[in-house]
């Protein structure tokens, strides 16, 4: 009954990080800082290894299951170990120019890249609650990872402190859900679900959104997103702001569509309240911030809103624009942070909008990207963010949602306006006066950067070719409507 | 030509590619000035040829889409182009404006003249899609693309208060359009395709309709200026540079105009029908209201702001009528006003360009000075009032001919409108141009010169031909009009 062989295969990508992390551990414990770099390297083909293994890992479901490789955990994997890997790349030059660099760094994020393979792979309540809790852990740390910086400890603490609530919230709800079901497997509790929830399971249910909720910080439970991607250290930020969110918002599909199928109407009131209040924070809250990173954050919130009116649609066409969406979402956020960090005046970074003026008279390439990105996340045609939306809303409007729909593209002319003052500012404003010119770019933070702008226009138009039929195939994983 | 309307919209961007080039090569940024006009202009030059051989080739008999050309690509969308006997029209009139906005810009503009040029030749290329495409969403990438280079183009090389400007521009556009897409999105998803010609054939259920109209409706209102959200324009028009606001007036608001007979009327009958007072109230408000705002403004190119608004309510008012000669002088007066208003907004620009002022009241007698741009001028004020021989005359007639037959009380308001853009804009000329020269900072302005001169001849020629040849429009429109309207005609039951 239980093939070891398959279990193996399928568990093969997290199997392959898990002990690769800890052979990067060996290494770095023992050979000491100077191997510093190599063990970034070695994290960096693990993690690109991984993804090569998961886009070839067999399909189905093991140890009895807990363990499920479908088209959709198989394209999030692929996503979030390239994103992972990215990060690797962008902390080891930051780390290094900052001086903090320490081997730690890599491991974590393979580390945390195992908790993010488990949560898109999660099929049953336990094995979403280990994911979720092994990606924490390591993102934790992460958070604090400067640690003679009081806002990162403090960044870092709040993010534990919020965390372990919400890792508590998840813990009842999920407790709940196997007492009034009697089974922690998703595809069991759907068959007890089928025609709705009964009073305690939607109890269980409400718990466990608001657990995920916090994790994707969507509002109403963003309080730590702005604080954290203010303190932590920039790579840091880019990360979180990138994969594990990607992982959350496929575990939070897979919950939802599989586990509770049939109750779709009683969760996709709660997520439609959540998406709307999430719009709203993101784009009123992000008009007053003059920081970039919590100006970002908050642009995070307003878009996981935009993720989650996806999963409210529950059709496979939401589905698709999930995938989708985050996967632009995601290029368009590393390539934003990486410009940042490639970014500093007189030896201190650029963290302030206002900083950013004049940028296109000793940065015009980057400049471009910068405008290519901001649209991008604006949503203007014919950049990445908007096919995204466009797909987001497609399914909404599909799905009947057309009033969400409307009041999530209003939210989105209010977040505009952020967005074009960091291009007002870059190419309208002049230069600070009496500040020296802006420093040159680490090489490795720029490309990325770079890179992800010419992915946001004009490459996007040639991805979503093939793109497209495969997170159509990934959508049909879970069987939804 | 095969692929000619392909060429026609992409070249522009082949000539921002080349002024990119012209921009990197050079070693400073005014090294680049030079090469980047002389690009931009043969470019411009270029494109417009390529459009006059796509209008010799064009069959005027024949109502249907024409040049048709149809990859399909993702999404359900297609890449999907043609022109019919109305969009041909506008690809000609931007084709027709950009070289003229460029040698306006020759020496006006003196920084970062590459970057101007590339998003002059970006925007002809957005311009031109938006009227050649017939795929919804990629009507939707042209029509919403073209707020950026706008936004920079006001932005960068505006005027003071180009910032609050550029972004009333920006927002208020956008919000109109994201409704628009919406609307997009649902008719897409609803009817299975995503192609204008098809979704023009496709019969949507009245209540449908309703939202359907609104949400389109607000995207064009927006950008037509129709009142009350018209108040973007005006600060558009005095902080953008005088190129910009001819693209502004000469295209840009004629988005709206084209979106309405392209979409709200033969898409959405029933509520086209429905609203119809509601239209024809709006833009009597906005031909009566605005007239008597544009002449209270002590600024000339607000004023003349105002002025485009109450002209665009006559095309408003054309459109709804429904009828033949209602829809065809909205496509007229909008062809006219694109040459007038531009022509009024480049005589703003001569003045400006010497003074570095548009306050009415600092000129006053310039007569005397500049005989030339005083005979240019008057010209354009008596095409503004719509005097007969002037293209603006046949507009106004044919659109109240057509709204008359709907509404007689919305054609005796609009008509007293005729009276009010006479008292403005006769007032505006007088002010500037008659009496004795009380300013002396005005007593060594010059006449235009020949660069000058040359813009103002196509413009001339153009607003007196069409005034006297009204056919040479017409004859173009009328098959495509014609089966616009009388689909719509059989739809309402009329």
């Amino acid at each position: 009954m239980f093939d070891i062989n398959l279990a193996l295969q399928i568990a093969a990508p997290e199997a392959l990080l898990a002990i690769g992390s800890m052979i990067l551990l060996m290494l770095g414990a023992y050979g000491g800082e100077k191997l510093g770099r190599v063990v970034s390297l070695l994290a960096v083909a693990l993690l690109i290894g991984a993804a090569g293994v998961a886009a070839n890992a067999p399909l189905g479901m093991v140890f009895n299951g807990a363990f499920v490789s479908d088209p959709m955990s198989v394209y999030a994997k692929v996503a979030i170990y390239l994103a992972s890997a990215l990060a690797v790349v962008l902390g080891d030059g930051w780390t290094r120019r900052n001086g903090i660099a320490r081997f730690e760094y890599p491991v974590l994020i393979v580390l945390a890249a195992v908790g993010m393979g488990m949560m898109a792979s999660a099929g049953d309540l336990m094995s979403l609650y280990v994911g979720v809790e092994l990606q924490s852990l390591a993102l934790y740390v992460l958070a604090a990872f400067h640690r003679d910086d009081g806002r990162a400890s403090e960044a870092g603490l709040k993010y534990f402190v919020l965390g372990a609530l919400s890792s508590g919230l998840l813990l009842y709800g999920s407790s709940l859900i196997y007492g009034f079901t009697g089974s922690m497997r998703f595809d069991e509790i759907a068959a007890v679900a089928a025609g709705g929830a009964e009073t305690g399971l939607i109890f269980g249910l409400v718990f466990l959104i608001c657990g995920l909720a916090f994790k994707v910080s969507a509002a109403p439970f963003h309080m730590w997103t702005p604080d954290v991607y203010e303190g932590a250290p920039t790579p840091v930020v880019a990360f979180f702001a990138t994969a594990p969110k990607f992982a959350a918002m496929v575990l939070f599909a897979r919950a939802l569509s599989e586990g509770f199928g049939g109750a779709h109407d009683q969760w996709a009131q709660v997520l439609v309240i959540i998406s709307l209040i999430s719009f709203a924070v993101g784009a009123f809250g992000g008009l007053a911030q003059r920081d970039i990173p919590r100006l970002l954050a908050y642009s995070s919130i307003a878009n996981i809103g935009y993720a989650l009116l996806a999963i409210t649609a529950g059709t496979q066409a939401g589905l698709q624009a999930l995938l989708l969406f985050m996967t632009f979402y995601m290029v368009d956020t590393l390539g934003f942070f990486a410009l940042l960090m490639a970014l500093s005046r007189g030896g201190r970074p650029i963290r302030r909008i206002a900083d950013l003026a004049g940028l296109r008279k000793d940065k015009p390439v980057t400049t471009i990207a910068i405008t290519v990105l901001s649209l991008s996340v604006l949503g203007m045609p014919p950049f990445a963010g908007f096919w995204g939306k466009f797909y987001v809303f497609g399914a909404a409007l599909q799905a009947g949602y057309w009033i969400v729909a409307a009041l999530g593209l209003v939210a989105s002319v209010v977040a505009a306006f952020y967005y074009l003052r960091i291009i007002k500012v870059m190419w309208f404003d002049a230069p600070p006066e009496g500040e020296g010119a802006v420093d040159p770019s680490p090489r490795d933070a720029q490309w990325i950067g770079w890179a992800a702008a010419a992915f946001s226009f004009p490459l996007v138009l040639i991805a979503l070719t093939w793109l497209e039929p495969l997170a159509r195939n990934a959508a049909t994983s879970f069987g939804a409507g | 030509m095969p692929y000619i309307l392909s060429i026609v919209t992409f070249l522009p961007l082949v000539g921002a590619l080349a002024v990119l080039m012209a921009r990197v090569m050079a070693k400073s940024e005014e090294a680049a000035a030079g090469p980047a006009r002389w690009i931009a202009l043969i470019a411009s030059l270029v494109v417009l040829a390529v459009s006059v051989v796509l209008v010799a080739g064009f069959d005027p008999s024949n109502p249907a889409y024409q040049f048709v050309e149809m990859v399909p690509w993702f999404a359900g969308a297609s890449y999907h182009l043609g022109v019919d006997g109305i969009s041909i029209l506008f690809v000609l009139l931007s084709a027709f404006l950009l070289p003229i906005c460029i040698i306006a810009s020759w020496s006006s503009i003196k920084e970062r003249v590459a970057e101007y040029m590339i998003a002059f030749l970006i925007l002809e290329t957005l311009l031109i899609g938006v009227f050649t495409a017939l795929d919804l969403f990629l009507f939707y990438i042209f029509f919403e693309g073209t707020l950026v280079p706008m936004f920079i183009i006001i932005g960068v090389w505006g005027g003071a208060n180009r910032i609050y400007a550029a972004y009333k521009l920006f927002l208020y556009t956008l919000l109109g359009s994201v409704l628009m897409l919406a609307a997009m999105l649902y008719m897409a998803a609803t009817a299975g395709t995503s192609s204008i010609p098809e979704l023009t054939a496709y019969d949507w259920p009245v209540g449908v309709q309703t939202f359907l109209w609104l949400a389109f409706f607000a995207s064009f209102a927006v950008k037509m200026p129709m009142w009350p959200v018209h108040t973007w324009l005006p600060d558009a028009h005095v902080q953008a540079p005088t190129a910009g606001s001819v693209i502004l007036a000469g295209i840009l608001l004629k988005l709206g105009g084209y979106g309405f007979i392209r979409f709200n009327l033969p898409m959405f009958p029933d509520a086209s029908e429905y609203f119809t007072p509601l239209v024809m109230v709006l833009s009597v408000i906005a031909i009566i209201y605005t007239s008597l705002v544009a002449f209270r403004q002590t600024d000339i190119k607000k004023l003349i702001a105002y002025s485009s608004v109450a002209h665009m309510g006559f095309v408003t008012m054309g459109i709804f009528a429904g009828n033949d000669q209602g829809v065809q002088g909205a496509v007229f007066q909008m062809i006219s006003h694109g040459l007038i208003s531009s022509a009024l907004f480049l005589c703003v620009g001569v003045v400006y360009d010497r003074m570095h002022t548009r306050e009415i009241a600092f000129y006053g007698g310039l007569t005397s000075r500049m005989p030339w741009f005083a005979a240019i001028f008057l010209m354009f004020t008596m095409a503004n009032v719509g005097l007969p021989g002037t293209s603006g005359f046949i507009g106004e007639v044919l659109t109240m001919v057509g709204a008359y037959q709907v509404s007689t009380w919305a054609v005796f308001f609009a008509a007293s409108g005729v009276i009010l853009s006479a008292v403005y804009a006769l007032t505006l000329y007088r002010n500037v141009m008659f009496g004795e020269i009380t300013n002396p900072a005005l007593k060594a302005i010059t006449d235009i010169d020949r660069r000058e001169l040359l813009i103002f001849v196509p413009l001339i020629i153009g607003t007196i031909w069409l005034g006297v040849y009204p056919a040479a429009v017409l004859d173009i429109t009328q098959a495509s009009v014609s089966a616009v309207t009388a689909a719509y005609q059989t739809a309402i039951g009329g």
